[in-house]
């Protein structure tokens, strides 16, 4: 966490010349990481690579003045999400190693898919947000800005879930029980 | 103590903590649950120690309130006589204002004339200019981004009231029961319940918003639910538990529908007095209030069991009888009364109430009056003709509501709660003397030599109820006659013949049934096989205080012209329509009053004491061969056939019954079965592919239309193309959560495409 | 900087996310491919709140993350039982819906 910190003024401290190339590199690396995962060929590599694409965005987020988003980020996707993936793949049996038959036959129409909401959504995005800049003196979101938030403003959702956490569990439980 | 110091301070210690008085029973609640098996007494003390001290306060914050509203009115009288205020314009009338209201009118004009008071400022401007502006203490419960919701109490007459009448009767209520119940299984749950119950009566009563109106109204529902099924091994009771509580949601339905609608339509707030305030100053849409007051309608519908959703009332009865007394008499049941003064703005503006002839509320709570009573006469259970008293009771609440008159809504409520809990007590001593049953026809008879006072208080009970001059019910119910406007000199805020009409139809009728009854149960030979007992004092003397009230609370709002005819003090005037009704504020209609008549009054008692008469020579007459017999062959209906078809439709009450169950349960069971399984089959495959299925379908149906340019073919190349595409849509259900997946992320691309075109 | 840019890298996110999804045959990779979509919607929760100055934004990027944990956890337990009923994890198996 007090990586984070520093990080973060280590950020603010650096012009924005630095600051953009260092979200160029991580943007360069989550696009390509995100790339190789969806096309890999073994099921773990896919894994790493997502772990990968996971940490270049927490590292957007510290960029972007969020740093307990980026701890978040970092504790709950790179920590219990990762390895309950893992666990996943493991409890399946999947083979470790390469294997030939990940995709289906229907890759082409997927990538058609995906290509042409990529194409509708960089058009909008121009439109809409063209010349925006963000405010160049960002003032990072503090820690207790954010509990302040969630535990004042936005207690019911939150409340809510928690209930649905509950209720995730318990189904989980449900659905994967040997019986 | 209290009172002398709070006396001092401009909002009083009751009104700042009104709170406390429902919280009392609410903490016995708990308290019961968790210690009161161990308890000598299995927890009845809690409940009945709990219920004494909200009572307590009750009386104290009744008494402050009523204080305060004396000093507003002398206040108001010294400083704003001098004005002149000609004529009512915020009344419906353009004549001259009646002599009872004129000042209360003309003020309540002049400050409609001023721009609306904001609601925040209420509590200032009241203390001078106005009366019985209600005091509202809140916090924040809880907020939500931009939202904030706020719980606390809201402090009025209506409130006030409806506090000393819940406290009151539950406490009798809760002495009565510890003889009653006494020895009873769920003994202890029995007063946990009873304690949960007036707790969520009060905290529904104090409600400053509408959030909290809903909370309490389930609350009470549920512990109606739970008192109706207390003996539940029984089939019938937990039937009519359900009943009770399918019934209400049906109704609830239309509560969260009305409520949101106003939330909405008020600007985003659930506060009573700003919804109100919004909704008489015009700000609020006429269309949104009237879908909302619509919506209500439905929840007071079966709340207070109006017709068409009264049928569950009846069948609570098989719950104990103090509970029938307290909820399904004399308290929860008038929480749909209560929903509609409490919104009465709303309701007020929503069905343009002043200055009309008919309109739903009014409407319903006729038909209600009559319906329930004529049931009422085929009864063999004593509950039951009760029961449907009580149905055509609260249609009088609702009918006087319904046309405008306010106080005499409220004070027949107020009555009302007296001497029906008074009757319910009465029927369960009875039924406590004969082996707890409630048949009147098998099981009773002759019982006034052997529960003399039971008899005595039932009886007075029973007039109050057919209004019989001077007891409680003739006051309230000769005000809602006179509130509808119809008789000559009275002035109401319209012209309803209706209601007008089917209320004094229903004053015969009521006289008629309670001598039916009183004649079947304490006249004639005993008929049952038990030796009947007068009941113990416990249960005795809530009867004698409940009869005692019955007497006395009508002189409460006596008629103006009466006061001055008969030479009594001014004072006692209205005196009910003061302290409860509140006057000239942004929150309230400027509501009309109907002036007194003594021609009606006559006339309405006179046909009361008339149809009690003929009830009573023609049971005489009935039972002067055969005093044992417990079923009559040559009655009415055995000699004439249209009594006899009367009293089958009667007897299966209007076949509402048959028509719910039977018909639209029935019918709609089975097809909504096979159309889930229908759309499990159909729809849900095809949900993706609806779009192109319809426009495929439309576009052979417009291709062949077009071509043949004939109807007939049109007709049968549809068929062919629902079957057509069925074959080939058939083929695109593949099962394939993939291909799904890729039509859905394909059309969001090529929507987003053509909004970008487009637009 | 420019908002747009982390804009349009969480739309690149998407779909590629959007592409796994579709062309994955095994039910663990599209749900990793679900968490890269929701990922994207985070980026641009996280960035549009920078934008406004308001910590709504974060609050909500937290709530996904939540709601992404509760996601996984069902989602593998629906994995798991498909494996455990028909030996295999590849989703095109799952075509019960077939008309």
């Amino acid at each position: 966490m007090s990586a984070v910190i520093l990080a973060q003024e280590a950020l603010s401290r650096t012009e924005s010349g630095v600051v953009n190339a260092f979200f160029a590199v991580l943007a360069i690396v989550a696009v390509v990481a995100a790339l190789k995962m969806v096309t890999s060929n073994n099921v773990v590599h896919a894994a790493l690579y997502l772990l990968v694409v996971l940490s270049a965005v927490a590292g957007v987020y510290v960029i972007l003045g969020a740093e307990f988003v980026a701890a978040t980020q970092v504790l709950v996707y790179l920590g219990a999400i990762m390895v309950l993936l893992l666990f996943g793949v493991m409890l399946t049996r999947a083979k470790i190693g390469a294997e030939t038959d990940l995709d289906n036959e229907q890759r082409w129409i997927g990538a058609l898919v995906g290509l042409g909401m990529m194409a509708v959504m960089s058009y909008s995005l121009w439109e809409g947000f063209g010349d925006d800049k963000l405010p160049d003196s960002m003032v990072p979101q503090t820690t207790q800005a954010v509990s302040d938030s969630i535990f004042g403003t936005y207690l019911v959702p939150f409340e809510a879930l928690s209930l649905l956490l509950l209720a995730a569990l318990i189904g989980a439980v449900v659905v994967a029980r040997r019986d | 103590m209290f009172a002398a110091e709070a006396a001092e301070t401009a909002v009083s210690w009751f009104y700042t903590h009104a709170w406390v008085i429902p919280a009392l029973p609410a903490a016995s609640f708990v308290l019961i649950l968790f210690f009161g098996k161990r308890l000598p007494f299995k927890g009845a003390e809690i409940g009945i120690t709990a219920v004494a001290a909200a009572f307590v306060l009750a009386v104290l914050t009744t008494f402050t309130w009523i204080g305060d509203v004396q000093a507003e009115i002398a206040s108001h009288e010294e400083g704003v006589t001098t004005e002149e205020h000609g004529t009512t314009e915020g009344g419906t009338t353009e004549e001259e204002a009646p002599a009872t209201s004129s000042e209360e009118e003309g003020l309540s004009s002049g400050e409609q004339a001023a721009p609306a008071i904001p609601a925040a400022e209420e509590e200032e401007e009241g203390a001078h200019a106005t009366r019985g502006a209600p005091i509202v203490t809140e916090r924040t419960w809880f907020s939500n981004g931009a939202d904030t919701f706020r719980i606390g109490t809201l402090v009025d007459g209506q409130s006030v009231m409806l506090l000393f009448v819940v406290t009151f009767i539950s406490l009798l209520v809760h002495v009565y029961s510890t003889d009653y119940v006494h020895g009873d299984r769920r003994y202890t749950h029995f007063f946990a319940f009873l304690s949960l119950f007036t707790a969520a009566m009060l905290y529904y009563v104090l409600s400053s918003n509408t959030l909290q109106m809903i909370m309490g109204w389930e609350l009470v529902g549920v512990c109606s639910f739970g008192l109706i099924g207390h003996w539940w091994e029984e089939k019938a009771n937990s039937d009519a538990a359900l009943k009770a509580f399918f019934t209400n949601r049906v109704g609830d339905i239309g509560l969260l529908v009305g409520m949101i609608t106003l939330y909405f339509a008020s600007g985003n707030t659930f506060d009573v007095v700003e919804i109100n305030s919004k909704a008489i100053s015009g700000e609020t849409s006429h269309t949104a209030l009237l879908v909302a007051s619509l919506c209500l309608m439905a929840a007071v519908m079966s709340k207070s069991g109006q017709f068409i959703l009264h049928t569950w009332l009846p069948d609570a009865m098989a719950g104990p009888t103090p509970v029938s007394a307290l909820i399904h008499a004399a308290t929860m049941v008038v929480a749909g009364v209560y929903l509609i003064g409490r919104l009465y703005g709303v309701f007020w503006m929503g069905l343009s109430i002043p200055g009309s002839s008919i309109n739903a509320m009014a409407a319903i709570g006729a038909v209600t009056t009559v319906g329930g009573g004529l049931l009422a006469f085929v009864q063999r259970d004593i509950k039951k003709v009760l029961a449907y008293s009580t149905v055509s009771q609260l249609g009088y609440m609702v009918t006087a509501l319904g046309v405008g008159a306010y106080t005499a809504g409220m004070f027949h409520l107020f009555t009302h709660a007296f001497f029906k809990a008074c009757l319910f007590l009465g029927a369960g001593s009875v039924s406590h003397a004969c082996h707890h049953s409630f048949d009147m026809k098998a099981d009773m008879g002759g019982l006034r030599k052997y529960m003399p006072k039971t008899f005595a208080t039932f009886i007075i009970g029973s007039l109050a109820l057919a209004g019989i001059p001077p007891l409680a019910g003739f006051w309230s119910k000769d005000e809602i006659l006179v509130g509808t406007g119809v008789f000559p000199g009275t002035d109401g805020n319209g012209t309803y013949w209706m209601p007008f009409i089917f209320g004094m139809i229903t004053a015969g009728l009521t006289a008629a049934y309670m001598t039916r009854t009183i004649w079947l149960t304490f006249f004639g030979e005993y008929r049952g096989h038990a030796h009947p007992h007068e009941s113990g004092p416990r249960i005795t003397t809530p009867l004698i205080i409940l009869a005692f009230m019955a007497v006395v609370v009508g002189f409460l709002n006596l008629p103006e012209p009466l006061v001055s005819t008969l030479g009594l003090p001014e004072g006692w005037a209205i005196r009910f329509e003061e302290w409860v009704e509140p006057g000239g504020i942004a929150s309230f209609p400027a509501i009309g009053h109907a002036s007194a008549s003594l021609p009606l009054a006559l006339l309405a008692s006179a046909l009361a004491v008339l149809a009690g008469f003929l009830a009573w020579r023609y049971y005489q007459a009935l039972y002067a061969k055969d005093p044992h017999a417990a079923e009559y062959t040559d009655g009415l209906r055995s000699r004439n056939s249209l009594a006899a078809a009367g009293y089958k439709v009667l007897d299966n009450k209007y076949y509402l019954d048959h028509l719910y169950t039977g018909i639209i349960a029935g019918a709609t069971k089975g097809p909504i079965a096979s159309a889930a399984y229908w759309i499990n089959q159909n729809i849900i495959d095809g949900i993706i592919n609806v779009a192109g299925k319809f426009s495929v379908g439309l576009g052979r149906f417009v291709y062949h239309f077009i071509d043949q340019g004939m109807v007939d073919q049109a007709v049968n190349a549809s068929g062919q193309t629902a079957s057509g595409s069925g074959q080939f849509l058939r083929r695109i259900q593949t099962g394939q959560i993939r291909q799904y997946a890729t039509l859905m992320f394909g059309s969001a691309a090529l929507l987003v495409a053509v909004f970008i075109i487009a637009i | 900087m420019y908002l747009n840019q982390f804009l349009i890298l969480a739309a690149a996110l998407f779909c590629i996310g959007v592409y796994g999804v579709l062309a994955r045959r095994n039910g663990v990779l599209v749900l990793m491919s679900i968490e890269l979509i929701l990922n994207s919607v985070n980026i641009n929760l996280v960035a549009l709140s920078a934008m406004n100055g308001d910590v709504a934004g974060q609050v909500f990027a937290l709530f996904v993350i939540a709601v992404a944990a509760a996601e996984v956890g069902v989602g593998l337990a629906i994995v798991l039982l498909i494996y455990r009923n028909r030996r295999s994890i590849d989703i095109a198996e799952a075509n019960l819906l077939k008309g």
